[in-house]
């Protein structure tokens, strides 16, 4: 017990000291990109999961602030994490990492001022020049950027304009300035160009500030992490009934292996505790579509465990781990995996 | 001494859920192929003291539904004591066992994300637990970071 405390007393003490301003006076922004930035924006910025920061356009079109509040707060439900454990001096290092790319630019500044426009008359036109892009709603374009190696129809998804993130992020005035000049490089024109007046472009301005009004995500419900029953059955028998559970919702079985394969000499591992594997590749491939990470915990896995005299299925829950992603897309097919774990399970110790 | 462990477990998850709000995925790029990745990661994983369990291949069947890569894998390790232990003494993780890094290729480069496991604490609230998936998570940065690196 006293080696547990002294563990956990030197983890506190660890991380405290990371929490309370232990940073360097300089942080190098160089290396916070890279370590937190690169995975999805590219090691240059070209882009990948994420936008391709490093276009002329887009860093032309965005001030400080805005990239600072979005790496701040990022984009909720829409795979941009919130950035929460950097301090204010690192994130101001990594915009000027950024900011390196326009070797020398001035960066633009925006008014924080209201732009002043009738929403009315800009959601129609935001349904007559915007939706087809940005969605009926400014919810954005379909998927999340994601590549997984294929061909992608544009370069930059469009992002979503009812997005707190995105709302909070930008200015009224970084909004005008991107209708009024496009973003040369991704599918975003000029509507100046397009026969819009600054007033029609105003009001488009005045709705998409509107949709702040109904922008608030519902707050996630806790989830268990995992999803267990106790089965009736021996363990081999409730392997059985989990294998047959399995193939009566379209699953392939894949393989079972125990949970201490590879780990121990094959006469020295538990055999009590054994992992079922199983996969619908239709399934399979439309996660992936929506979000490539997913497949960390794919093919899906139940395990039978006896312990103690008892037989306990289990699998991790689905719905829980799709929280992990910040992708809104992917967390409707999380829950219906849930679902399926869940018939399967009650199905295997029935 | 009971009062002083529940101060000290409160402690320690007030200071997990302050850290625990972002990075729930904790995702690198390499520079390097796929293959030359792959091998950065096995190295990693041991050089950490974790033993390689089994590499799974993630995209069997997937090219017949246009998937235009094959260069998809999830590679499972752990402590196999650690495995052991816990596994007995809690087997509602087992679901969570072993460790797991996925890792795939984007054109020239090479993807690796795996799950922070301090999103755990929260359903466990276990303080041997909190301590233990804090240390994983130092592990697995530490993993991918050696990886990023090429060292």
């Amino acid at each position: 017990m006293k080696h547990v405390m002294r563990r956990l007393l030197l983890i506190a003490l660890c991380l405290l000291a990371g929490t309370a301003g232990a940073a360097p006076a300089e942080p190098n922004g160089a290396l916070l990109y890279a370590r937190n930035c690169a995975a999805c924006h590219g090691e240059s910025g070209h882009g990948g999961v994420g936008i391709p920061l490093a276009l002329p356009a887009f860093l032309a079109s965005v001030d400080d602030a805005y990239l600072e509040h979005t790496i701040r707060l990022g984009r909720p439900g829409r795979v941009m994490p919130a950035f929460n454990r950097l301090s204010d001096t690192e994130i101001a290092a990594i915009v000027r990492h950024v900011r390196g790319w326009q070797h020398g630019a001035t960066p633009a500044r925006f008014s924080t001022a209201p732009v002043a426009g009738d929403p009315t008359h800009g959601a129609a036109l935001f349904a007559q020049h915007c939706a087809v892009c940005h969605g009926d709603h400014g919810q954005g374009g379909h998927g999340t950027g994601v590549t997984f190696s294929r061909p992608r129809d544009l370069p930059i998804i469009a992002p979503a304009l009812n997005n707190t993130g995105f709302l909070q992020a930008a200015t009224d005035a970084m909004i005008k300035a991107t209708l009024m000049h496009g973003r040369a490089g991704t599918p975003m024109v000029s509507f100046i160009e397009q026969g819009l007046s600054e007033q029609d472009i105003d009001d488009l301005v005045s709705y998409v500030r509107s949709l702040e009004a109904t922008a608030t995500p519902a707050p996630a419900e806790p989830e268990p992490a995992m999803l267990m029953m106790e089965s009736p059955y021996g363990l081999e028998e409730t392997v059985e009934a989990v294998k047959r559970a399995a193939v009566g919702k379209n699953f392939r079985l894949i393989r079972d292996q125990y949970l201490e394969d590879g780990l121990f000499p094959e006469d020295e591992v538990n055999t009590r505790q054994v992992m079922v594997y199983f996969c619908n590749f239709q399934f399979l491939y439309d996660a992936l579509a929506l979000d490539p990470r997913i497949g960390l915990f794919l093919p899906c896995r139940v395990t039978v465990v006896e312990q103690d005299g008892k037989v306990l299925v289990m699998s991790v829950n689905p719905k829980r781990l799709g929280h992990l992603f910040n992708n809104a897309e992917l967390d409707r097919a999380c829950d219906e995996m849930s679902r399926l774990y869940t018939d399967i399970l009650e199905e295997a110790t029935l | 001494m009971m009062r002083a462990r529940c101060l000290l477990a409160g402690l320690l998850l007030w200071v997990v859920a302050a850290a625990a709000v972002a990075d729930d995925m904790l995702m690198v790029r390499s520079s390097e192929a796929f293959a030359e990745t792959m091998l950065l990661l096995q190295e990693a994983i041991s050089a950490q003291g974790y033993t390689l369990s089994r590499v799974q291949r993630v995209d069997i069947g997937l090219t017949e539904f246009g998937y235009e890569t094959d260069k998809y894998r999830v590679v499972f390790f752990g402590k196999p004591e650690e495995i052991r232990s816990l596994s007995a003494r809690y087997p509602e993780l087992i679901p969570h066992l072993p460790l797991q890094i996925a890792i795939f290729a984007e054109a020239e480069e090479t993807l690796l994300a795996t799950a922070n496991p301090t999103y755990l604490s929260e359903a466990y609230g276990d303080p041997e637990l909190t301590a233990l998936f804090l240390r994983w998570e130092q592990d697995l940065r530490a993993i991918l970071e050696r990886v990023r690196r090429k060292k």
